[in-house]
């Protein structure tokens, strides 16, 4: 394999775990639709699914491109199985209540908004264009959800016990934020993807003072579960893309 | 789908009104003057457009169900955006209805909380059910084509806040319509097994659809007044006829048979004339026997009863912010 295939292959795994990151985590968030606790989060919800579902499609399509075999981003986003996504652990995790939406979103956001903004600076100019984009819905997402767990933690006692216990079940799928895959490690070294060692700080420096400010305990983010990025996934993404893929799967060829 | 308010039976007292400002009122009606907020009205005026206002709001709101039916199962990527930004949209509309209701001096709250009671009513199109993506189609295509030719003449109420809100969502409706007729169009143009179930979507909305524009002028209730005061400018038989007359050749086009073996084209009148329409199904869905009605209420206080700990979190916490504040303001005096 020469160096130029090597990295391509490469940008194909790292387009597809930002993508299958987003894709994901826009489909649990697209199940709030309708069932918002107020009209205007019900809105905002939607907004950031959206959101999500283009940077996926973004990053989709790019990987099928590099990949060069004549997959779009509806071949890569339907045709997958479970073992092929590449997403984080945490994107695939249960809707759960408003508490561990809010709190899943505060913690994507805080790594996904540090990671984008250095990938702006990235040698591969797709991703660079993809990242300019995302890393504005990013610190978006970041501050509405910040100000919702800051008004859960410190709202009533239901509210924070609630925020509380979301707050612990999503911490064990931050370390795997941090891990550095073989494919990260090798676009670290060429200037084309960040370290994920490197935005642990900026992480911890967005969300500790929130969730201080909302009296909730910070967990220590220490061991966890990992697998996302190589494609071992919990129990819940087949279900997933058992519902997500259904109808698309049913029609072998057919235009939609 | 809206013009179903207008049928009800307003069970209030009767107020009698100062005669010279009910005049003045029609007057300023029939000058197309538009009627704002803190402008008088008559009593019967105000609950009338708090009735239609807010049924148009609640069927916004439910009708977010039957489409968020598929946001999950949605076949592309581009499918799916869509199908959730206009879901999103609804939400929209209904928020900006349930303000233009407020301006009448009726809470957003009390609004919501005669949805939940049963106490007001909802488009009775969203009782029924999305079976397949089809229907998505279907929806955008004739359920909000219906909606449209009710809603246009609405952009031109005589009550302000209302003509306004309209303006907006017939544009967001008119793009609705366009993306549902462009998912038949896909799918008639598409796979056998995707025209049949194009085809199996007009069978089952097609007469649903043609319900929603209310009763037959005979059977209908208020329409003199809300016309009077140019609330209503069309009856319930002329927005139907207006409605067949658009659908029947774009049915052709996508090549999909309209299910109405009557159907026919009056060379006379001009007019589609189709087959009788059966008010006993409309009936028995208003009431309260239509495929869905029971689960859409079901979920809908679901969704009320699963935010009530974040809404009271929300104003606990702006109690304590704006507590906190009062009590530094003063620390500093």
């Amino acid at each position: 394999m020469d160096v130029v295939a090597a990295i391509e292959d490469d940008l194909f795994a790292y387009a597809l775990m930002l993508g299958d990151s987003a894709l994901v985590l826009s489909h649990r968030l697209s199940e709030w639709s309708g069932f918002g606790p107020t009209l205007e989060e019900d809105i905002a919800l939607s907004n950031m699914a959206l959101d999500l579902i283009g940077q996926a499609r973004l990053c989709l399509d790019y990987a099928g491109k590099v990949e060069g075999r004549g997959r779009d981003e509806d071949a890569l986003a339907y045709l997958r199985d479970d073992n092929d996504y590449r997403n984080l652990l945490i994107c695939e995790q249960p809707r759960g209540d408003f508490a561990v939406t809010m709190v899943r979103q505060l913690f994507y956001a805080g790594f996904m908004q540090p990671c984008f903004a250095s990938l702006m600076a990235s040698r591969d100019s797709t991703l660079a264009a993809i990242a300019a984009k995302a890393e504005k819905e990013m610190a978006y997402h970041l501050r509405h959800a910040g100000e919702w767990v800051i008004r859960l933690g410190d709202g009533t006692a239901e509210s924070h016990t609630r925020t509380q216990r979301a707050l612990d079940e999503m911490a064990i799928y931050v370390a795997e934020f941090f891990t550095v895959s073989a494919v990260e490690r090798r676009l670290a070294d060429a200037g084309i993807a960040p370290d994920p060692l490197a935005l642990r700080a900026p992480f911890e420096n967005s969300i500790t003072p929130i969730l201080k400010e909302a009296t909730l305990i910070v967990p220590s983010f220490a061991g966890g579960q990992y697998g996302g990025k190589n494609g071992r996934h919990g129990e819940h993404l087949s279900r997933l893309l058992g519902e997500m893929q259904v109808l698309h799967r049913a029609h072998p060829g057919a235009t939609w | 789908m809206y013009a179903q308010a207008l049928d009800q039976k307003d069970r209030s007292p009767v107020i009698a009104e100062d005669p010279v400002r009910l005049e003045r009122f029609e007057a300023r009606c029939t000058a197309e003057d538009k009627i704002e907020p803190k402008d008088w009205m008559p009593d019967a005026y105000r609950r009338t457009l708090i009735r239609q206002i807010s049924q148009h709001a609640h069927s916004e709101i439910i009708g977010m169900q039957p489409e968020g039916n598929w946001v999950t199962r949605a076949p592309s990527l581009r499918r799916k955006s869509i199908l959730l930004s206009k879901i999103q949209d609804e939400a929209g509309h209904g928020l900006y209805l349930y303000s233009a209701a407020e301006t009448l001096g009726v809470s957003r709250e009390e609004l919501s909380e005669q949805l939940l009671s049963g106490k007001a009513k909802y488009s009775s199109i969203f009782n029924y059910s999305t079976l397949t993506w089809a229907d998505m189609g279907a929806v955008g295509w004739l359920v909000d084509g219906a909606a449209i030719m009710n809603q246009i003449p609405l952009c031109r109420c005589s009550y302000g806040p209302y003509a306004r809100a309209m303006i907006r969502i017939c544009k967001e409706e008119s793009f609705h319509q366009r993306q549902g007729f462009e998912i038949m169009h896909t799918l008639a143009k598409g796979t056998v097994a995707q025209k049949a179930m194009a085809q199996d979507a007009l069978n089952r909305w097609w007469w649903p659809c043609l319900m929603m524009f209310g009763p037959p002028d005979q059977a209908s209730q208020h329409s003199d007044t809300s016309m009077r005061w140019k609330i209503k400018r069309f009856s319930n038989d002329e927005l139907r006829q207006k409605f067949i007359d658009a659908m029947v050749p774009q049915a052709r086009f996508l090549g999909l048979d309209i299910p109405d073996p009557e159907l026919r084209f009056n060379e006379e009148s001009g007019h589609w004339q189709t087959g009788a329409i059966d008010w006993s199904e409309f009936r028995r869905v208003l009431a309260g026997d239509g495929p869905c009605n029971r689960q859409r209420m079901r979920v809908r206080r679901q969704a009320e009863d699963e935010g009530i700990w974040v809404r009271d979190a929300a104003r606990a916490f702006a109690a304590k912010r704006a507590a906190r504040r009062q009590a530094a303001a003063i620390a500093a005096e």
